[in-house]
């Protein structure tokens, strides 16, 4: 039993709707009590998508239980396939009706309908979102593509791929795929299919004909990627095309397996990050202490995309993807850093606190750790957020996408020349203490204190500090670094005294404490 | 009591586009401060209340789920001792914590883990810090505000017996925002009667209960805990429910009646208040009237919600759909609203259908079904908003009003054109 307030993933069979939902012709039949509908607002609300995904639930309730629960799902999956009259139709169970083994799969059969019926099982007590996604559209892969008898001979360039991974309710999925086809035309390989978003199982028939596959969310489109890669004896090419430098070996890949010069799109100009980074505001993210997690996918780039090309220096790197746990871990060893595997908020929240990033690149769940402790924060990764979302162009991927990462990471911290004006007027006393861009109030005091002890306020109150920890002199002091340091310097500055047993800080210790944490 | 008529009331049973009792959680958690709800169940509850919560909530929230793993499922005398350590966990981490809930889901339910014998256990562990209940938010069991209903249901045997010679004493009975309570507890005491409400706002604050306590319901859910106070000897007020002028006018005067309160008095205290509502709603009321409204079941909140838009705003019912029908807790609400067209339960595809044959002005509808029939051309209501905001009372029948009036506003300003 796992206690558990927030989540990372969703349940398997969320999953699964991901994948339906993203492609046409499909419907599922869900074995499921009522309640389990409010899976179609994430859908509907915080996607935005105009139509319901193609799901009914059977939502049986407790007077069914000593009934006939089988009969109801048979109603149900009937009444579906002739209202939508799809191409394809999955069936399976949410994790109650797992309990109740009705065998959605076997019943499925039973029916005679005039389309294929995929089972899924998913075991919703063992597995999470990803997986449910990565099972499904590997089912759904077998269930369309006839597999050859042996794998055709390849000869010549290969320029015809798929594109394997994209789904509903993706982080920028959306306009992933959009700046990676325009990656790929100017390569000269055309999709063959792009899979799951927008394919219909048709369309997913035809798998085999690509000379090589786009591993673009390896979590979704591994398990089928490596079943096509064995039958077809294609190639997956499994870099994913996230910040400038892992965009540059893609198509060094891509180029190689196609045949054709890469060095036009390896030029500069691209993309305006390297520019960005270089040029001078941008000397204050040197050293920027930076924690990231999120799922494997988004935390290894963005890892790479935050030491190489933002020069910011990296604290931590943890994802709550166990598939890719090892990938991760051997990331954090190459980058010296702890690594952390796990589904459990508060313990990334432990970790973040002790770390005292200065930037933290998480999920919409540290964005709210970070808001706590008032440090800047930027969403790189699912789970999803109606902000995730943006009406404008926003990917991730190829040279666009190193555009946005820039920029999302960049502009929550303090602007390089409004840092060092910060410094020269501090002690003016028209001077605001509050960074126009970060809202009215500071951060810190924004979010109602949470249950657990954090580090508190910026200023040491003599309320919180019993003992009078702080000196008058040393604690006006305080009041003068900006407020955006201020907490780290507080921190720093009374386990700096903690470590030495002192039990009074003077501006001495202040001072002291400074030049121990200088970097 | 008076006989209820007979209703002419459409019956279905399909696929139930509604949320579960769960749900409930997420008001029941701000209402009571000292409690704590622990979800038994699986990561797809977790799910569901991170969802339905919309935004994340930034602070910890009072509420978790205990996660069934596979091992649990083996053998329940494993699950047994699991869940006495998260429970254990738990209130390690938070000492401030009276009450603890454990609330029963889907999977727990078809299991079979005896959470009220787990409540008992964990009671007698934690005592004299914690007291520990059971209740089931289960989907099996229970659509969205019946939650709330059990939760409260599960209260009721807690409630401490009303003194021996106890004078009469009125208890609201139904969760309402701290602001409402305050408003109506105010014209209570200017109407001179003492009114407790439950749920308290502290846990340890529980009203007595007795054959000298009126019970005047607040919402309209809340069947299992009316009968639960009913068997301790307390009598239900029939009224109809506060929303709007009319009913909460009429709800006073229930109170008002029972306790012996002068009609002079009542209308000295009520009428100016009524007044100052009737000016809130008016220029909604200017923008619904004569328009069409299409209820999809969500709350139970359904029927006096439609009553409000019928008679205060001059709205047409195309048709009301509630999940559950409780015509005896409904009896004085259904008297107002004659030869309504009622659906209880639901078969969502149908139930489209018909909306999209009647072609209404106004869609009341949960948050899975809005975007897409929005898309469709349709103007919408979030039926949820409905439960989470600030609406009982004369105070708040104006913002009532405008939640309906709004989605209409807003189509009428937008000059972009979504649907094509």
């Amino acid at each position: 039993m796992q206690l558990s307030v927030w989540t990372y993933e969703g349940p398997p069979h969320v999953g699964a709707m991901r994948v339906v939902t993203a492609m046409r012709g499909v419907h599922y039949v869900l074995h499921a009590p009522q309640g389990d509908t409010y899976a179609d607002l994430l859908f509907t609300m915080i996607e935005r998508r105009r139509e319901r995904p193609p799901v009914t639930y059977t939502t049986f309730q407790a007077r069914d239980l000593g009934g006939d629960t089988a009969g109801l799902f048979k109603t149900a999956a009937t009444e579906a396939y002739e209202r939508f009259k799809p191409e394809l139709l999955v069936v399976g169970a949410s994790c109650t009706a797992e309990l109740i083994q009705d065998d959605p799969g076997g019943l499925g059969k039973t029916l005679g309908l005039p389309v294929p019926v995929v089972p899924l099982e998913l075991s919703a007590y063992q597995h999470k979102e990803n997986w449910g996604a990565g099972e499904t559209f590997y089912r759904l892969v077998r269930a369309c593509v006839p597999p050859p008898a042996s794998p055709p001979a390849r000869a010549g360039p290969r320029r015809r791929c798929n594109v394997l991974g994209p789904t509903a309710l993706g982080f920028r999925h959306r306009d992933d795929v959009k700046e990676l086809e325009g990656l790929l035309a100017r390569l000269q390989v055309t999709v063959n299919v792009m899979a799951p978003l927008g394919a219909s199982p048709r369309d997913l028939a035809r798998l085999g004909d690509a000379d090589f596959n786009v591993v673009l969310y390896p979590e979704i489109a591994a398990p089928a990627a490596t079943w096509l890669a064995k039958a077809f004896g294609q190639v997956n090419v499994t870099t994913v095309p996230i910040g400038v430098g892992a965009t540059q070996d893609f198509i060094r890949e891509v180029a190689a397996l196609a045949e054709v010069d890469p060095s036009p799109l390896l030029g500069q100009g691209q993309s305006r990050l390297p520019w960005y980074s270089s040029s001078i505001d941008s000397t204050y993210l040197t050293g920027k202490r930076v924690f990231v997690f999120g799922d494997g996918t988004h935390a290894l780039a963005a890892a790479r995309v935050a030491v190489e090309e933002l020069g910011f220096t990296l604290v931590g790197l943890g994802t709550y993807s166990r598939e890719q746990a090892r990938a991760v871990r051997s990331a954090a060893e190459r980058y010296g850093v702890p690594a952390l595997v796990t589904e459990d908020h508060l313990e990334v929240e432990e970790l973040m606190t002790k770390l005292q990033p200065e930037l933290v690149l998480g999920t919409q769940m540290e964005r709210h750790i970070a808001k706590r402790l008032g440090v800047p924060c930027a969403v790189i990764s699912a789970p999803v957020h109606v902000q995730d979302f943006p009406a404008r162009y926003s990917p991730q991927v190829g040279f666009e996408g190193a555009n946005v990462l820039f920029d999302t990471w960049v502009h929550p911290l303090m602007m390089g020349l409004e840092e060092h004006l910060l410094h020269m007027f501090r002690d003016d006393f028209e001077f605001q203490d509050s960074p126009s861009h970060l809202g009215a109030a500071p951060p810190a005091k924004a979010a109602p204190l949470p249950a657990a002890p954090l580090p508190a306020a910026p200023l040491p109150a003599k309320a919180d500090s019993p003992h009078d920890l702080w000196s008058d002199e040393a604690r006006s002091e305080l009041q003068k670094i900006p407020f955006f340091v201020r907490g780290r310097a507080r921190r720093n500055t009374e386990q700096f005294a903690k470590d030495r047993g002192l039990h009074h800080i003077t501006l001495e210790t202040l001072y002291d404490a400074k030049a121990h944490f200088q970097r | 009591m008076t006989a209820v008529p007979k209703l002419q009331v459409l019956h279905e049973r399909g696929q139930h586009e509604v949320f579960c009792g769960l749900t409930g959680i997420m008001w029941l958690h701000r209402k009571i401060q000292d409690a704590f709800f622990l979800i038994v169940g699986s990561r797809t509850c977790a799910h569901l209340m991170q969802s339905a919560a919309g935004v994340m909530i930034f602070a910890e929230p009072r509420f978790a789920t205990a996660i069934l793993e596979e091992k649990d499922l083996a053998g329940l005398s494993d699950a047994n001792e699991e869940l006495d350590k998260a429970a254990a966990r738990l209130l390690a981490r938070r000492p401030d914590i009276k009450l603890l809930f454990l609330v029963g889901s889907c999977p727990s339910e078809v299991i079979k883990l005896d959470l009220s014998r787990a409540a008992l256990r964990l009671s007698a562990a934690h005592a004299p810090n914690v007291k520990v209940l059971s209740y089931s938010g289960s989907g099996i069991e229970t659509t969205f505000t019946q939650g709330e209903d059990n939760c409260l249901a599960a209260l009721v045997p807690e409630l401490p017996a009303e003194e021996p010679g106890a004078s009469r004493s009125l208890l609201v009975v139904g969760t309402l925002p701290d602001i409402v309570e305050d408003q109506l507890q105010r014209t209570f005491e200017a109407l001179g009667i003492a009114a407790t409400f439950f749920p308290p706002r502290r846990s340890r604050a529980l009203p007595p209960v007795g054959p000298h306590t009126r019970v005047l319901l607040a919402q309209p859910y809340l069947a299992e805990t009316a009968r639960r106070l009913e068997e301790r000897g307390a009598q239900r007020l029939k009224a109809p429910f506060p929303l709007g002028v009319e009913g909460t006018t009429q709800w006073f005067a229930a109170a008002a009646s029972e306790f012996g309160v002068t009609h002079e008095k009542l209308a000295a205290v009520v009428t100016p208040l009524a007044e100052r509502a009737r000016i809130a709603l008016e220029p909604s009321r200017q923008r619904l009237s004569g328009k069409r409204v299409f209820f999809f079941p969500d709350s139970q909140l359904e029927v006096p919600l439609a009553r409000f838009l019928s008679r205060e705003l001059g709205m047409h019912l195309v048709e009301v759909g509630t999940p559950f029908l409780h015509q005896e807790l409904l009896s004085a609400e259904l008297e107002l609203l004659p030869g309504v067209s009622l659906s209880e339960g639901q078969d969502v595809e149908r139930q489209l259908g018909r909306c999209r044959a009647a072609k209404p002005d106004l869609v009341v509808c949960g948050m899975g079904l809005c975007n897409p029939l929005e898309v469709e051309g349709f103007t919408t209501k979030w039926s949820i908003e409905l439960v989470f905001s600030p609406v009982q009372g004369f105070e708040q029948a104006g913002d009532l009003a405008a939640l309906f009036a709004r989605p209409l506003a807003r189509r009428a300003l937008l000059q972009v054109n979504a649907c094509s």
